[in-house]
């Protein structure tokens, strides 16, 4: 009997000690990992992990030796009689009572400092406006007057403060490599405190995955974006060509066909494209610069022409649930649309 | 009261068929219901928990939509805290508890009938929300605006929202039903200090319900009016967090409701098979009332990524860091028992090692969510999901196990097959940690969690597929079990009264008990009363043959003595009639009106013929 006890369990513990340790050492291998930091906020919250991590594993290993030592050496054996009666010892229960709270203790002294950085965003921040909505993340740069989505442009280096707000119900902003996450609740002033805020700051080019983490409805999985940390001189010239309106199609061009037809559908009652006259709604994404983007339908889908061409005819297919709705339209509307989507850089 | 009259509720109380379980007052049976009806809402918990593993075998859609799995989780969730684990939980508590103190029932039994039903009649209607085609979808947090009227279209979400109030209340009145036995019903000599830790859990367990509770209920009622009549408690004209704060205040506290009876198991399994005594049990009450005090004030740590104010932030922290303290305390004292023993491994004390370990991880990973700047990162991915089923699955339904192992020749005479029990454990033990171990390394890897599908190329993949090949290995362990239980059934291996040499009065008397659960009502001179008994009258004075003992405690005595002579009733059909009436009513509000004044007719009858039978009862204790 011992020994049934004894060998699974150790087969058990040192599969788990193999799991944790190689989770630790080859995590940056991962797109969306909080152990790969690129924001000083999340290193910070990684280096807090690490401690935590630390201490919990050597109280595991401490304990649950323990449990197993115990119940092996002190297994019956044959011809044992009453063991001694032990009830208690004060000595042992006050150590034992001082030691966790001296550890809880020091934890909680270490978490105070990564929490106020959390909140301290640098006075010279990039502001970027963030709003949750079914099933998209929309990124406004309030100074440039530029309204995207999806995809949410940083210029490496720059510390960026986000504004979070939703436009239905909460949701929850979330990219593990810069830094934790922050809700995005619905209503001016929430609770008297204004909106949630939060910072990063990218430390290295390149794309870093996000997506919404509180529960929020059918397509809750679908609405995801990415964070595109680019060179300073690349945001800038990005954001002035986000900030003009949409490119005016050649007259008799497929693009035009397409915006006649975006126009005169239902299209104009949940999109905007700056340009195009009573294309006033702001339900789903802007599409001023739809066609500059590299993913579409909260940021599931590449944005390529057949993607986008699928989900201007039948998004349903694609986004089970979604709030677009399939306007029965002809192929030849269909291609006409994609065409001109894709023509707005 | 004399023994012929018991003899007398013995005939009365136990009616055979259906329809004396129906009209039960026992609070063994009614233990036994729940018991059952729990595990049926286990099993079907557990087949969503089947479909949602299955979903996420891999990236895209292989079952269902995501409006199905939204509904699915919920429902998952729901089930095996509400149904399961908790009405579980009071089950062992309303079968043991009166035992263990030498009671002859419950303070109530008819209220404790009631209470049993209204679990049920809730758990049903809450189901019978899949036949109407909507299913509350919104977690089972159900957090506004997303469960408000806009966002949470479908009657699901009020069907969840009445099915809870109704299940809150019959939990509630049960709460009542165990202070008050506990607080009055002890045998003679039972002090406080005597009251074995398995009783002092249900009875704080029952105090966190009691609190907590009516704060839910008030939420959930404000939630339903903000849903159909229009009210904007939570919506765009109130505060949707309020919400969270309200719904946490239970839930927080439901946790240490969930799994405090499951260290009261795990307290009463280790001295016995250790052959030690329970080592600090005045300390290890002691933190078990101090997690009952504290499980109240750490609610807002849910609620990390809400924008609270950093001092508020810091004041959760540090009270819910301060919870490690008084759990640590239990694991050292649980360790302190098996120290120096005589340790033998039966199914009980296999999964009360379970417990332990597994239990251990789930408090450990606790601590790291404890802290709030790192809970900004794990906070809603599936970091969170490991812990909590570390919690809830390896430590309370591992201690529900083990409590069903040794508890089980009592309640049915026979006892389980030890070798089926070991595959079961070993087959757990592996299924449990590659289901849930590999979902902390999911979170860390950024995965949230409650999403109905994921993304290729983030490397998920891989640890999806190992826990679901794990979830179905857990499916087989509990099939094992109920195999367990159909074999053992049919062998009837007579267990004898006393099978594991117990230690508490549960023992003392017969395998299953009779109706009034002690031939001779039992004396207590020590925490180990049935130890005491075994050891013979050099060690301890035996309770004498016939007649009143000696009383060891003043307080207690008269107190049972009028136990016996108000707290034995006949069987009777109207606490379950009132139950029904009660969900009728609820259903009736949020359906057809009909149904509602049916059901307050109904609910108004029974409750004037339990009026009538009280009356008659004392006319009949008045003649005698």
């Amino acid at each position: 009997m011992p020994k049934r006890i004894r060998r699974p369990s150790s087969i058990v513990v040192a599969a788990l000690a193999v799991l944790i340790a190689s989770q630790i050492v080859t995590s940056a291998a991962a797109a969306q990992s909080i152990l790969d930091p690129v924001s000083p906020t999340a290193a910070s919250l990684k280096r807090l992990y690490q401690i935590v991590f630390v201490l919990g594993v050597t109280v595991f290993l401490l304990v649950e030796g323990l449990i197993l030592y115990t119940a092996v050496r002190f297994r019956r054996r044959d011809g044992d009689g009453e063991p001694k009666q032990v009830h208690g010892s004060a000595k042992a229960e006050v150590a034992w009572t001082i030691a966790p709270a001296v550890v809880v203790l020091g934890l909680a002294a270490a978490s105070y400092g990564p929490l106020l950085e959390q909140r301290a965003a640098p006075a010279d921040a990039l502001v970027v406006d963030v709003t949750g909505k079914q099933w998209f993340w929309e990124f406004a740069y309030p100074e440039a007057g530029v309204i995207t989505a999806n995809e949410l442009v940083v210029p490496v280096g720059r510390a960026v403060r986000l504004r979070l707000a939703s436009a239905d119900v909460i949701h929850s902003f979330w990219a593990p490599q810069l830094g934790g996450k922050m809700d995005a609740i619905p209503g001016e002033r929430q609770g008297g405190h204004g909106r949630n805020e939060m910072w990063f700051r990218a430390e290295r080019e390149g794309e870093y995955w996000g997506q919404c983490a509180e529960l929020c409805g059918v397509q809750h999985a679908g609405m995801r974006f990415v964070v595109r940390a680019v060179p300073e001189l690349e945001f800038t010239a990005w954001l002035a060509a986000q900030a003009a309106p949409a490119v005016e199609p050649a007259p008799g061009s497929l693009e035009a066909a397409g915006r006649d037809a975006i126009a005169g559908l239902a299209c104009v009652g949940c999109h905007v494209i700056d340009g195009v006259e009573g294309m006033v709604g702001r339900v789903g994404p802007d599409l001023t610069h739809v066609g500059s983007r590299r993913h579409l339908a909260g940021a599931v889908f590449e944005n390529t022409p057949e993607n986008l061409a699928r989900w201007i005819d039948r998004p349903a297919e694609m986004k089970p649930g979604a709030n677009m709705p399939a306007l029965g339209l002809t192929p030849e509307q269909v291609e006409a649309i994609t065409a001109y989507l894709l023509s707005l850089q | 009261m004399s023994d012929p009259m018991e003899g007398g509720v013995v005939a009365a109380r136990w009616r055979r068929g259906p329809l004396g379980w129906l009209a039960t007052v026992d609070h063994k049976r009614i233990g036994l219901l729940y018991i059952a009806a729990a595990s049926v809402f286990f099993v079907l918990g557990g087949l969503l928990a089947l479909l949602i593993r299955s979903e996420l075998w891999s990236p895209g859609y292989q079952l269902m939509g995501p409006e199905t799995y939204n509904r699915v989780l919920t429902m998952h969730g729901t089930t095996m805290i509400f149904l399961f684990v908790i009405p579980f939980l009071a089950g062992l508590g309303n079968y043991f508890a009166p035992l263990m103190i030498g009671a002859p029932d419950m303070a109530f039994p008819r209220l404790n009938a009631l209470s049993f039903w209204l679990f049920l009649f809730g758990g049903v209607f809450l189901y019978s929300s899949f036949l109407t085609g909507s299913v509350a979808n919104a977690g089972w947090t159900s957090y506004p605006p997303l469960a408000g009227a806009t966002y949470g279209a479908g009657a699901g979400i009020d069907y969840w929202l009445m099915g809870l109030i109704v299940i809150g209340s019959g939990s509630l009145v049960g709460a009542i039903n165990f202070i008050v036995t506990i607080w009055n019903m002890r045998a003679p000599g039972m002090s406080w200090g005597r009251i074995p830790v398995f009783v002092w859990t249900v009875f704080v367990m029952g105090q966190m319900v009691l609190f907590a509770t009516p704060m839910l209920t008030g939420g959930l009622i404000l939630l339903l009016f903000d849903r159909n009549l229009g009210t904007s408690f939570f919506g765009s004209a109130g505060y949707p967090v309020l919400w969270q704060h309200i719904f946490w205040f239970y839930s927080h506290p439901a946790v240490y409701i969930m799994i405090l009876p499951a260290f009261g198991v795990i307290s009463e399994i280790l001295p016995v098979f250790s052959r030690k005594p329970i080592f600090g049990y005045k300390a290890l009450v002691g933190a078990t009332v101090a997690i009952g005090v504290l499980g109240f004030m750490v609610w807002a740590h849910h609620m990390f990524t809400v924008g609270l104010n950093p001092t508020a932030q810091m004041v959760f922290l540090v009270a819910t860091m301060a919870i490690g303290v008084p759990t640590g305390v239990k694991f050292f004292n649980w360790i302190a028992t098996m120290w120096g023993g005589s340790i033998s491994f039966p199914a009980p004390m296999k999964f009360a090692l379970g417990f332990l370990s597994m239990f251990l991880i789930g408090g450990i990973s606790g601590i790291f969510q404890a802290s709030t700047p790192l809970d900004l990162q794990l906070h809603d991915s599936y970091f969170i999901v490991a812990h909590l089923h570390y919690v809830l699955f390896g430590g309370s339904i591992f201690g529900i196990f083990a409590g069903a192992y040794y508890w089980w020749p009592k309640m049915f005479g026979h006892r389980l097959g030890e070798r089926l029990a070991g595959w079961h454990f070993w087959l757990m033990l592996v299924g449990f940690n590659l289901t849930f171990f590999p979902m902390h390394l999911l979170g860390l890897d950024g995965m949230p969690r409650r999403v109905s599908d994921y993304p290729a190329g983030r490397g998920w993949e891989t640890w999806n597929q190992v826990e679901t090949v794990g979830a179905y290995m857990l499916g087989v362990a509990v099939l094992l079990f109920c195999a367990n239980v159909l074999l053992a059934a049919r062998r009837r291996e007579p267990a004898g009264d006393d099978p594991w040499q117990g230690n508490t009065l549960e023992w003392l008397t017969s395998s299953p008990p009779p109706a009034h659960n002690f031939h001779t009502p039992p004396t207590v001179t020590s925490l180990r009363p049935a130890r005491d008994r075994r050891l013979g009258p050099d060690h301890a004075p035996a309770a004498r043959e016939g007649g009143r003992e000696p009383h060891g405690n003043a307080a207690a005595a008269p107190a049972r003595a009028q136990a016996v002579a108000i707290h034995l009733p006949e069987p009777t059909p109207w606490p379950p009639a009132l139950a029904l009436g009660t969900t009728l009513l609820a259903a009736g509000l949020i359906t057809t009106l009909v149904v509602a004044v049916a059901g307050s007719l109904l609910a108004a009858v029974a409750l004037l013929m339990l009026v009538r039978e009280d009356l008659a009862l004392e006319r009949e204790e008045g003649a005698r």
